[in-house]
């Protein structure tokens, strides 16, 4: 596999589904799944280039452990908001979430 | 005139693309929740196989270590937590569905027409040993600064995530 291009297409089909969920889902868990997607494709990106461009170094490595790292917190301090928000309202669906305050 | 057969790698990875794609598929398409979460676990495998191809071994080890032992376990408690135990049902709705569709394969093409009209310079490499000890080198070296800053975001994110999600208390 010593092409560049079928990696680059594997991570931007699995961010154009990752996007279509984010637009598309009404649930949050649903959208968090989503951006999961997108972040998971962004470290395909950040790993393809460092294969290919820059060899020696293995800074791009060094970026996906960060981006693991923000996903991990990411997905802890939304699933205790929308934990919060199913307390509140009583769903998860985010067009019912109007109320400020709640 | 025989068909070339291909190489094993080839044919590899265009199955766990495949894998990818479709179980990525599920996951955004499932109308069943948690059907949309168990796919979701083919889909980091599937990211971990990839990384074994781009030379990648610590990225793949922690990706299965963290998305599928920890973000995945963590989502399933999301789905399992916010539905109420009567409707057995643990369903999603969609909307937008046209300008969702319209939009995204817009998108999908743009890229795809910048990845392969892109004249892209490839570096020659060759199949390399173990990543571990240089990335500790930079970790502990170069990015010392962020590596803090992060851990120290971590723990905030620990803190406020258990602050956000405990029982309100009586005064």
């Amino acid at each position: 596999m010593n092409y560049i291009q079928p990696f680059l297409m594997l991570a931007s089909i699995l961010f154009c589904l990752g996007l279509y969920a984010v637009i598309t889902r009404k649930n949050a868990v649903a959208i968090l799944m989503g951006i999961e997607l997108i972040l998971n494709s962004a470290n395909i990106n950040f790993i393809t280039f460092n294969r290919f461009g820059a060899y020696r170094t293995l800074d791009g490595h060094v970026f996906t452990i960060f981006v693991i790292v923000l996903a991990a917190a990411e997905a802890a301090v939304a699933l205790a908001i929308i934990i919060n928000l199913f307390k509140n309202i009583g769903t998860v669906d985010v067009d019912q979430a109007k109320e400020m305050k709640g | 005139m025989s068909i070339p057969i291909p190489e094993l790698s080839v044919v590899l990875f265009f199955g766990i693309c495949g894998l990818i794609i479709a179980s990525a598929l599920l996951v955004v398409t499932s109308p069943n929740l948690v059907h949309s979460a168990v796919s979701l676990l083919f889909t980091f495998f599937g990211v971990a196989a990839v990384y074994i191809f781009l030379y990648a071994d610590f990225i793949a080890a922690t990706q299965v270590i963290i998305y599928v032992g920890g973000i995945l376990v963590l989502i399933i408690f999301g789905v399992m937590l916010t539905n109420k135990i009567e409707n057995a049902r643990i369903d999603s709705k969609t909307n937008n569905q046209i300008p969702g569709i319209v939009f995204t394969l817009s998108m999908l093409a743009m890229q795809f027409y910048i990845i392969l009209n892109t004249n892209w310079k490839i570096a020659e490499s060759e199949p390399r040993d173990t990543t571990v000890k240089e990335i500790g080198n930079l970790l502990l070296g170069k990015y010392l600064l962020p590596f803090e800053v992060i851990s120290i975001l971590l723990l905030a994110s620990l803190i406020g995530a258990a602050m956000l999600s405990r029982r309100k208390t009586e005064r």
